[in-house]
């Protein structure tokens, strides 16, 4: 029997909360973040929604605890914000009291400064800040956060698309299940910039009234931005410690759909492959999941391929939903914002819609949650990420169980 | 872990046939690029031209990897990188910027995803295992690495595709340059060790390796362990501790033969080298690969093929100025740091 991972804090901040008691409020009253583009000047103000964190640098930077300077990208001032209150959750005061590392998944890292720089580099390679590109790498913001946090045993970045995340908590549960380390503060942060915006843009696969994902008139996804952080620690000194976890991750599983560079496979092959492995790690029977967290971002390809890959594991089909309408795609922190969804969904025993929905796809049987379902006793959540490069993930988190 | 099958695509010439070269390319440069081979052989001849070019080079050296070790599929592919597809990058965000916003193709954008390497080697090769790509400047490759042997550890295949890529563009060079990493006036690259001054000499390259749990007649070497350390200051004084990677394995100090190190001729970081030798390994023999494949993020990938390539053929090429050369060379011992922060130690010995 592998090590149980207990899941002992968790920290987000998105388009809908700037803490996990705000995002939960929202969730329940059905609150969704999407709205006009504010953070930066662009052609596409008015016409592309997007689910933006409602604060400027200033105020990101008091949240997260700094006093001056502008050192930090966007992408990382969300990181640390959510990354403390993880911590805090968790009751951790000590961060080097155990073997700890901090994993950190992002896509486009500190591009939101990047793009600052290449303005006016562009017109004269001497000119432009060199503070604003030099934290252009993704993983510039793992290490000022874990510098922040004074983590130093370890740290580790990961950027597989829109499922680096979860597959941040996969690299985090091995390395503890090895001994290698007692406890990871691992998920993922990602800022809305021009690139993405512009980037998704170009594939046509942005919603011009905000996704509806597994709606039969859904038109694409809507960009968000956020970051959530978990905080994972071994069943040695959990339970010897008198500590109460919040869940377990029970299973994972990463699979590679093989098909196209960033098209599903009409039969959600990947996906498939990613749920079956996690269900196996977890030894659990499809009949087992109370409630998924579909990846279903909106876009006509991904919630029919995925639709496809749920049906032909699930029957029946367990209640599931998307939470993107809420929080828009987050892409590298999605995975994360969607475990801690996960985890809010177990504590508190609710079933949160797939907003904006109102027409079955007509390929497939299936129909998401679309009200909130209060005292329901969720014991296994089931939680997609899927990303580009046919890059295709399963985390399946449960209530805490006691260990033998 | 096995290393049964290598490609390296680097500054010298170590592609497209056995063991390491017997001349080293010397540069009059500060910027040393990767010598590319006729990629047509590797990737299909449509995508050629719509290729990156470090999606170009990491597929060859992925597929001549593949072919040595006689595999067409492995189980799982797990690749690092620092900057990633930083040219797609660069072509995205500089259309946008010019073009205000309009007239934009996704073809760069897809491209520039950290992932596009793993993606593209999992596509060409029809691999539906794990597909994981580490972007963690220069612990890039190294998480790569660990992460290959918990796969392992944990019974999850028997062959692994491990590998690391980084491309050098004209832009990133230059930015780089403004932030002193770059020799000011460059010399022969060969020699740019001997004069040690401060900066030193942009690299790129793509290194990849199979790794099996059972020993073949293609064997390289044993890849034992990795550690990585943190050290987000860069203090002068902090020190990798090296004892802990010999302990868990059973060595002692003693047992290692050689100690492979990242010296880059800058006199910034390349005392922290000698600290470490100083204190660690006062009378072991130690050679040097930098001045061969230049600094980037995920450089030790190229150190790891030379040492690789040592404990296959048992011979030390006398570019890597080993001062007394070892007889038999049983255990190597890689050293790299990139810029005093991010230090680590690879294991290898002889299969």
């Amino acid at each position: 029997m592998p090590k149980r991972i207990y899941i002992t804090g968790i920290g987000i901040i998105s388009s809908i909360g700037n803490n996990a008691n705000e995002v939960l409020s929202s969730l329940k009253a059905g609150k969704s973040g999407i709205g006009e583009i504010t953070l930066f000047p662009t052609i596409h103000k008015g016409a592309l929604p997007v689910a933006e964190v409602k604060l400027s640098y200033a105020e990101l930077l008091s949240l997260a605890g700094q006093t001056y300077g502008d050192k930090f990208t966007r992408t990382t001032l969300l990181g640390l914000i959510a990354a403390r209150e993880a911590l805090e959750s968790a009751g951790i005061e000590d961060v080097n009291d155990r073997p700890t590392g901090f994993i950190s998944a992002t896509t486009v890292g500190g591009m939101d400064r990047s793009e600052v720089f290449y303005g006016e580099f562009l017109e004269n390679t001497g000119k432009g800040r060199l503070r604003d590109v030099i934290n252009h790498d993704c993983g510039e913001s793992t290490e000022h956060i874990a510098s922040e946090l004074g983590i130093r045993k370890f740290v580790a970045t990961i950027s597989t698309a829109c499922s680096s995340s979860a597959n941040a908590m996969m690299f985090a549960a091995d390395l503890i299940r090895s001994g290698k380390l007692d406890r990871v503060v691992v998920g993922g942060t990602d800022s809305i910039t021009r690139f993405t915006l512009n980037g998704f843009n170009t594939l046509m696969i942005l919603d011009k009234t905000g996704c509806h994902p597994f709606d039969e008139h859904r038109a694409g996804l809507t960009l968000g931005e956020g970051a959530a952080y978990l905080v994972l620690e071994s069943e040695e000194h959990v339970m010897p410690e008198g500590i109460t976890p919040l869940a377990e991750l029970r299973g994972y599983g990463n699979a590679n759909d093989a098909y196209h560079q960033t098209a599903s496979s009409p039969d959600g092959t990947g996906a498939y492959l990613a749920m079956n492995q996690a269900l196996k790690m977890s030894r659990m029977e499809p009949a087992d999941i109370d409630y998924i967290n579909a990846h279903g971002t909106g876009t006509e390809n991904n919630d029919l391929s995925e639709g496809r890959a749920l049906e032909r594991i699930f029957d029946p089909m367990p209640l599931f939903s998307s939470t993107k309408a809420y929080t828009g795609h987050t892409l590298g922190a999605a995975g994360g914002l969607e475990a801690v969804i996960s985890v809010l969904s177990i504590r508190n025993g609710l079933v949160f819609p797939n907003l904006r929905w109102s027409t079955p796809m007509k390929e497939l049987k299936i129909k998401p949650v679309t009200t909130l379902m209060t005292g329901q006793p969720i014991r296994n959540v089931l939680s997609n990420s899927f990303g580009f490069g046919g890059n295709n993930s399963t985390v399946i988190i449960s209530e805490p169980t006691k260990p033998l | 872990m096995y290393i049964n099958g290598a490609g390296c695509l680097s500054p010298q010439p170590t592609f497209g046939h056995p063991g390491f070269p017997e001349e080293a390319a010397s540069v009059e440069s500060n910027r040393l690029k990767a010598i590319e081979p006729n990629y047509k052989e590797f990737v299909p001849p449509e995508m050629v031209r719509r290729m990156g070019r470090i999606i170009k080079m990491g597929v060859a050296a992925a597929k001549s990897t593949l072919n040595e070790a006689g595999c067409t599929v492995p189980d799982a592919i797990i690749t690092g990188t620092g900057l990633g597809c930083i040219e797609d990058t660069e072509k995205f965000l500089g259309t946008m910027i010019r073009n205000r916003e309009e007239f934009l193709t996704p073809t760069a954008f897809i491209q520039s995803t950290h992932n596009t390497v793993s993606a593209q080697i999992a596509l060409l090769t029809g691999c539906h295992g794990y597909n994981f790509t580490y972007v963690h400047r220069g612990f890039s490759f190294e998480n790569a690495i660990l992460d290959s042997l918990l796969q392992f550890q944990h019974e999850r295949g028997s062959s692994i595709l491990l590998g690391a890529a980084d491309e050098l563009t004209t832009n990133s060079f230059h930015i780089q340059e403004r932030m002193g990493f770059w020799r000011r006036k460059p010399g022969d690259s060969l020699t740019m060790v001997d004069h040690p001054g401060k900066g030193t000499v942009a690299g790129e390259g793509a290194a990849f390796f199979l790794l099996g749990t059972e020993k073949k007649p293609t064997t390289y070497a044993r890849l034992t362990d990795v550690e990585t350390c943190f050290s987000p200051d860069a203090l002068p004084e902090e020190q990798i501790n090296v004892r802990d990677i010999l302990d868990r394995n059973g060595l002692a100090l003693s047992d290692i033969d050689l100690v492979l190190l990242g010296r880059n001729g800058d006199v910034r970081f390349d005392r922290i080298y000698d600290r470490m030798m100083a204190s660690a390994f006062p009378s072991t023999p130690s050679g040097y690969f930098k001045h061969l494949c230049g600094e980037y993020m995920t450089a030790s990938s190229f150190g790891l093929w030379v040492a690789a390539n040592i404990l296959k053929e048992q011979r030390i090429p006398k570019i890597l100025h080993v001062n007394n050369p070892p007889d038999p060379v049983k255990h190597i011992l890689v050293y790299n740091h990139y810029r005093g922060i991010n230090h680590s130690l690879i294991l290898l010995s002889q299969a």
